[in-house]
């Protein structure tokens, strides 16, 4: 299974929603870099709107995610709670 | 930040229709082929452009939101680099010259990005890629902007960065970025996106900044780690376009494959080669380094673009044959390619050295097979040079391939001892290149290639000396011609680091910082 990722910088804006990956991605692994984080995962990735909320206790519009994101791989499915990267094959 | 998420009216589905496709019309007066007269020549077929999907769903209203912020953050920071006078806090003045390569070779191909994807936008009958396009071509522009505005506090204060523009259109080494972008915006909007949205964005810029801006933060320059990192937050949405692009043009009919293939296979060994540079960046001139080329490579390319071919071999894409000859490249692109600008640093607008000992040692850590055997004991025997005075420092012009426009500095694959030579006979002419890949390139769009403007040849036809030079002058000195033509100094913008201008002002510049003058 190819792996994908996505990289976000890494600040005070991204802390919550790195948790929030984590925690909705068992598989995930999270690796620190200098001013950055990137997320690797087999397969798949989801970025949860809820999640995220529940850590920052305000509303998240997912696409607030493309102030801070640095990369991404895989093929995107975005709706209004979630945003999937995943391979097909 | 503190955004406030107002309540939807429509979902992210609906206001993408109503914001994309919602906004075209039909036509009534005017042929389609009138108004897109680019859009069939190149041979690819599109029976549905309603096909077409942005998975961010991104509309313009939306776009603009995002966008500010951006901006406003990275503007901040500016400022503030530049009022704590934050160009004192990078590693050493080595680094800076990273910045001088990045201004000269790399903002002005944003601003030739800007140009294409507006081309490229005005050029397809799709309401969806269109929309895409145009906000790419946007963000290109602000991208150019950003960087020239981040950068040109570097400027104030150190050598080689007065003039980048200008030393875009003419310096040998940086015809290598410029001719690649050129190229690519003179194909047809097809294969412009292939080149640059797929090719380029989605395989091999992660190459160029996640590393590399990565590596700016740790050596201290906080200013090109946020234009750096601005940037690629909008790469993330480029990468996602080149990816649509390829998926959307294989979907839409079968007889679009091969061209897809050819495409794919000319674009990425032509976005590598220029690469070439980013590696040379990474492994001699970053002075604090996170990870070498070499490693870079298989993250980003056997891993990343490993995974990404798999992907695409549903619609029987395979994975560039290019890859095999890259893989044979990793142990020595860099190391070969800071030998020859260490040799031609007289004719460079950045400053050249031999590496320090540790730097030496960490090189052949990174590169166990081939640092130690084929690159160290030259590096030292230039610096054994250097030391009695002889810096080496050479006064030919090289053989440039035709295709890449690059020295012929690469080597056999598999032999890093023989210098690689191809030739091809085409009209009564003889043109050089530094591979098959470049060679394979040319045979097939030969018509093209002749025409490149080869840095080395139009300066032995004499068209890099200053207006109203006189060449058979007594005394005529053409290397000096040559520079005062790039508008680069001699003896402040070139030569070696060591005993140069910026090394000894950021030397006095950081004592005043840090103690009472």
């Amino acid at each position: 299974m190819s792996t994908v990722f996505i990289a976000l910088q890494a600040n005070e804006d991204t802390r919550p929603i790195i948790e929030a990956i984590a925690a909705d991605n068992p598989q995930a692994r999270i690796n620190e870099a200098p001013a950055m984080v990137k997320i690797d995962a087999e397969g798949r990735l989801t970025v949860r709107r809820a999640s995220i909320e529940d850590r920052i206790g305000r509303g998240f519009d997912l696409q607030e995610l493309h102030i801070n994101l640095i990369s991404l791989s895989g093929n995107i499915d975005e709706t209004d709670d979630e945003l999937t990267l995943s391979w097909h094959a | 930040m503190d955004m406030q998420v107002a309540k939807k009216k429509l979902g992210l589905k609906e206001k993408y229709q109503v914001m994309t496709r919602g906004l075209d019309w039909e036509p009534s007066y005017q042929k389609k082929e009138d108004i897109y007269p680019y859009a069939s020549y190149e041979g690819i077929k599109i029976h549905d452009w309603d096909k077409w999907e942005d998975p961010f769903r991104l509309t313009m209203d939306a776009y603009w939101k995002y966008q500010a912020e951006k901006e406003r953050k990275l503007y901040a920071i500016i400022d503030a680099y530049a009022q704590n006078n934050g160009h004192l806090n990078v590693t050493d003045a080595r680094y800076i010259n990273t910045v001088k390569l990045f201004l000269t070779g790399v903002s002005p191909l944003e601003y030739m990005a800007h140009r294409g994807f507006a081309h490229a936008g005005r050029a397809f009958p799709g309401a969806g890629p269109r929309v895409a396009c145009l906000m790419q071509s946007l963000d290109e522009i602000r991208h150019a902007q950003t960087q020239i505005h981040a950068l040109s506090n570097f400027n104030k204060h150190y050598n080689g960065l007065h003039d980048f523009r200008h030393m875009h259109d003419r310096v040998w080494y940086l015809s290598v970025p410029k001719s690649f972008f050129d190229d690519a915006v003179t194909a047809g909007p097809f294969e412009f996106m292939v080149a640059i949205g797929f090719s380029f964005e989605y395989v091999l810029t992660n190459l160029l900044f996640v590393p590399f801006v990565s590596g700016a933060a740790y050596n201290g320059d906080m200013g090109t780690m946020t234009f750096g990192f601005s940037a690629q937050s909008d790469e993330a949405r480029h990468m996602t376009l080149g990816l649509e692009v390829i998926k959307f043009i294989l979907e839409q009919d079968p007889d679009n494959l091969p061209i897809v293939q050819r495409w794919i296979d000319k674009w990425t060994w032509r976005g590598y080669r220029v690469l070439t540079l980013v590696a040379m960046m990474m492994d001699y001139m970053l002075p604090k380094r996170t990870m070498s080329w070499k490693e870079a490579w298989e993250v980003y390319f056997e891993e990343n673009g490993g995974a990404l071919f798999k992907d695409l071999a549903r619609y029987g894409i395979t994975m560039p044959r290019c890859a095999e000859t890259i893989a044979l490249e990793k142990d020595h692109l860099s190391h070969q390619a800071w030998g020859t600008f260490y040799n031609y640093g007289a004719a460079a607008a950045f400053h050249t050295w031999v590496p320090e000992k540790e730097e030496m040692d960490w090189l052949a850590a990174k590169y166990p097979q081939s640092f130690d055997k084929y690159y160290r004991p030259r590096l030292e025997f230039w610096r054994e040079q250097a030391a009695k005075g002889n810096r080496f420092y050479n006064k030919t012009l090289p053989m440039l391939c035709q295709t890449c426009q690059i020295p012929m500095l690469f080597t056999e694959p598999g032999d890093p001892t023989k210098i690689c030579y191809r030739e091809v006979d085409y009209q009564g002419s003889k043109y050089h290149f530094c591979s098959d890949h470049c060679k394979e390139i040319f045979e097939h769009e030969p018509e093209k290639y002749v025409q490149s403007w080869l840095p080395v040849h139009q300066i032995y036809q004499g068209s890099c000396f200053p207006e109203g030079t006189d060449p058979s002058a007594e005394g005529f000195d053409p290397l000096a011609a040559v520079l005062q033509y790039y508008h680069l100094e001699f003896g402040r913008d070139n030569l070696d680091f060591e005993g140069s201008e910026d090394q000894k002002n950021f030397d006095l510049w950081r004592g005043q910082a840090t103690k009472n003058g």
